[in-house]
């Protein structure tokens, strides 16, 4: 049952290794890599149990908070262009450089 | 099973590496260098080194991949075709590479308790940790205890790092004019 679980998760990581080598978009590649850490997640929580660890489940959840970090990062580099600017700020950045963006 | 899916896992990490070496969008390369490290830790996860198995996540898959979008931010996206030859260095690689697979000849047995490494001091932290430090991990005792100055000193490092990161990093960029997004943002 687990493993049969686990191949199948490998099955899908691979998929999603697949959209993020050829994702002719770069949201595709945003979207694969997401999917690849929430296979991770998953496939960590499916080992536990296969290999009679369950408290596996600990580290599966570090890992998800750690792909949120990351994927809110490739997110707001897309939006603003720059990591050190926060939405509040979008107004001030605009004024002090002029406008220079459509 | 556990072989398999060490071989399947080793397998992707391997596609992914070619593919990143092929790719030269650096942002796809900075996502895929990111998948990297999520299986490493997975690897590490599947041969019980969970504690490694944090740290390359936490540092592979989290913060280098922020950092190195913080510097694509600030330089291109689009790494230039090299002008020399791929042959010089695929040579090094091989022969880098044929180095170190001649070094893991020498290499114990993955978990052979008979192994020099388990021989030398394990046996007395096995022994004693819960008479000296009175805590049931042997590792946490070893890091925070046994350890202690050692640990001391890598937190003073990796506090020192983080000064720096926050000086070139930090908010008095704000003043410096805004990298226009580039075209593939749109598609």
């Amino acid at each position: 049952m687990f493993a049969a679980a686990a191949v199948a998760i490998i099955v899908a990581m691979g998929l999603a290794l697949i959209r993020a080598f050829i994702g002719p978009t770069l949201y595709d590649r945003i979207l694969a890599v997401n999917m690849f850490g929430t296979k991770t997640v998953l496939i960590i929580a499916v080992l536990g149990f296969l290999m009679g660890r369950p408290d596996f489940l600990d580290i599966a959840l570090v890992y998800a908070l750690i792909n949120f970090i990351g994927v809110i990062a490739l997110l707001k580099y897309f939006k603003y262009g720059n990591l050190a600017i926060g939405p509040g700020e979008e107004n001030d950045t605009n004024g002090s450089t002029g406008g220079d963006k459509s | 099973m556990e072989a398999w899916v060490d071989i399947s896992i080793l397998g992707l990490m391997a596609l992914t590496a070619i593919a990143i070496v092929m790719l030269r969008n650096l942002l796809a390369v900075v996502m895929l260098s990111g998948i990297y490290s999520l299986l490493a830790a997975s690897i590490f996860v599947v041969m019980d080194a969970v504690d490694v198995a944090f740290t390359e996540a936490a540092v592979g898959a989290g913060i280098s991949t922020m950092l190195f979008i913080g510097t694509l931010a600030l330089t291109t996206r689009i790494e230039k075709k090299p002008a020399h030859t791929p042959v010089l260095p695929l040579i090094v690689v091989i022969i880098t590479g044929a180095v170190l697979i001649f070094g893991t000849l020498d290499v114990a047995v993955y978990g052979d308790p008979l192994a020099p490494a388990m021989q030398d001091v394990a046996p007395y932290y096995l022994e004693n940790t819960k008479k000296h430090a009175g805590i049931p991990n042997v590792v946490t005792a070893v890091l925070a205890s046994y350890r202690g100055y050692d640990t001391l000193g890598e937190v003073v490092v990796i506090f020192t790092a983080g000064i720096g990161v926050i000086l070139l990093l930090g908010s008095w960029r704000r003043g410096l004019p805004k990298i226009a997004p580039h075209k593939d943002d749109k598609a």
